[in-house]
């Protein structure tokens, strides 16, 4: 599961294509233009490959990060049915953490680099994780609806010009869609059963909706860098465009469950076709992705001592006299 | 009736206890591969503990998930290795390894057991825990020829998981019955066939079973008496299952 990957809005506006061979990037533009994938050892634009690197990496790093607040609950679920089930699903996410920084490895960066990147708070990850799972309910809606807009953003984003990347995103879109009919399943049992449990699941909801809202990310401004990387491929639809993708699909299944959504500007606008609904509160958002979020410290306290932990054993792995391959991907 | 059902929770209570140990490693372990493997694991010995509560269902006692979940700690039968935290790496590897060995070699002797239910259910998991030994063969292998300070704790931690791991074969107050039915060859038999199997890894891993003279078995789990570890997890494991316990979740 993930949401889109933050592009700092501060970013300095210079042009992307600065310093490239005009030549090469006709071809390589050209290339996707025909619906080619780009693989690990084609000619790419620098700035092709670092927005790769940066997503790819905020992708696998949602998947180990977010196995932490679902983690939790593995061990407190009811009865063997969901205990079974949400093993299973959390073990999913790790293992797309695995073939994600296997993906990302082909573009020239260490898993191992990547996840120092992570633990030192360099690099980002899926600002949802920075909020706890309260109740076995919240697990329940984390695994229905952040799953479901994760579903959104990998569809899209599988479709895009890396071929390592589209590819681990093919099957990471199939697990994901067990998931979300797991998800779906355990709401549907809160939401139709015991007073206490009703209340639980609406709780949860309202809980996550803002996380939910800002999961896809603010509005892109169109400029000039997200022009080029939707040629490129590499973004493939607008934040916007996925979030009223997730309203669409999502909302009416909500409503069905009689659950409430907590934002009374909430509806289909007939004209346009589009959903109306309260601005999220982006300050909150930004406020969160640095640092500022109720789990940040909690997630990367847990991460590092994971690693640190870990250390000992991955020195004993390592070999000297053993050989080691390029990740393939 | 009773020598069965002793068997069933002793056997089922393990793997209940040790998959949700096991589980504990997601999102946690040294590395990727290892945790998706832990998970793996516990997701087997969570599902082989819930066929044997089946079989103790289909015998008159309750069903599987009130089973599970609504005991107190001191009801459960598992042995106290299974129970203790996971520690370090290197604890959960040797206790992988010690009692996998053993949970292994007991399925394979219930497999031709004269109780049909157990014998069959035993069949199709001993094709299962053959890949869990394979696995803690190859990191005790590993870890054991591996750094100094892999060396070390595996080695010292050989030492003091070994008389918990002795309690597995507590023996229960069936053993004649079980014997002489044809139900299950014993305790004893059990621990020198374990013996046997893994002595040989233990000294390709460079690592020593400590003298005989030390073996101290940690028995009483069998009977009830546990460590307050086992309180906690209990009390984890079925916090949201006894807020509505007669409830479907």
């Amino acid at each position: 599961m993930y949401g889109n990957a933050y592009i700092d809005p501060n970013e300095k506006p210079k042009s992307i294509i600065d310093g490239e061979d005009l030549i090469k990037l006709a071809e390589f533009e050209a290339r996707i233009a025909r619906g080619e994938k780009i693989e690990p050892k084609d000619w790419m634009p620098r700035e092709y490959r670092k927005q790769l690197i940066r997503m790819i990496e905020q992708h696998a790093h949602s998947e180990i990060i977010g196995a932490l607040p679902e983690g939790t609950w593995i061990t407190r679920a009811p009865g063997f049915k969901r205990k079974l089930a949400l093993m299973a699903k959390v073990q999913d996410e790790v293992g797309h953490a695995q073939l994600l920084y296997s993906a990302a490895e082909t573009l020239g960066k260490s898993r191992e680099a990547m996840i120092n990147d992570l633990i030192t708070g360099k690099s980002k990850y899926s600002n949802v994780f920075n909020y706890p799972a309260y109740t076995w309910a919240d697990a329940c809606i984390i695994a229905w609806l952040i799953d479901a807009g994760a579903i959104i953003n990998q569809v899209a984003n599988a479709k895009g010009s890396y071929g390592p990347y589209g590819r681990a995103l093919d099957r990471i879109c199939t697990e994901e869609s067990f998931h979300l009919k797991y998800g779906h399943d355990n709401v549907v049992t809160l939401a139709t059963g015991t007073p206490v449990q009703r209340k639980m699941v609406q709780e949860a909801l309202t809980r996550w909706w803002p996380p939910i809202m800002h999961f896809f990310g603010p509005s892109d401004k169109i400029s000039n860098h997200t022009e080029i990387l939707m040629r490129w491929k590499v973004k493939m639809a607008t934040n916007d465009d996925m979030r009223q993708q997730f309203l669409n699909m999502y909302v009416p299944k909500i409503w069905d469950l009689g659950l409430t959504v907590p934002d009374t500007n909430l509806k289909k606008n007939e004209e346009t076709g589009l959903w109306d609904y309260t601005e999220p509160d982006w300050d909150e958002f930004k406020r969160v992705i640095n640092g500022g979020g109720p789990c940040n410290a909690e997630r990367l306290a847990v991460r590092r001592m994971a690693e640190e932990k870990g250390r000992w054993v991955r020195a004993a792995l390592l070999q000297k006299d053993e050989k080691y391959v390029t990740p393939l991907a | 009736m009773q020598h069965i059902k002793e068997l069933l929770y002793k056997m089922a209570d393990d793997l209940l206890v040790l998959g949700h140990r096991n589980s504990e490693w997601t999102g946690l372990g040294p590395i990727l591969e290892e945790d998706i493997a832990f998970s793996s694991m516990a997701q087997d010995k969570i599902g082989h503990a819930q066929a044997l509560f089946q079989i103790l269902f289909e015998l008159g006692e309750a069903e599987p998930d009130t089973n599970a979940f609504m005991r107190e700690a001191k009801q459960f039968h598992n042995s106290q290795l299974v129970e203790l935290p996971n520690d370090d790496y290197d604890f959960s590897t040797i206790r992988h390894f010690l009692f996998d060995h053993a949970d292994q070699i007991r399925f394979n002797m219930l497999s031709e057991s004269s109780f049909e239910p157990l014998a069959k259910v035993a069949r199709k998991i001993k094709g299962e825990i053959k890949y869990h030994v394979f696995h803690a063969d190859i990191w005790l292998v590993k870890l054991g020829n591996g750094t100094e300070e892999s060396k070390a704790r595996m080695q010292s931690t050989l030492n003091m998981a070994w008389n918990y791991a002795l309690g597995i074969f507590e023996e229960g107050d069936f053993e004649s019955p079980l014997q002489s039915e044809n139900i299950f060859a014993g305790e004893k038999e059990l621990q020198k066939r374990w013996l046997e199997a893994i002595t040989p890894t233990i000294e390709k891993a460079n690592l020593k079973i400590p003298s005989e003279a030390d073996w101290n078995p940690v028995l009483g789990g069998r009977k009830g008496y546990h460590t307050e570890h086992l309180d906690q997890l209990v009390n984890e494991m079925s916090e949201v299952f006894r807020i509505e316990p007669n409830t479907e979740w």
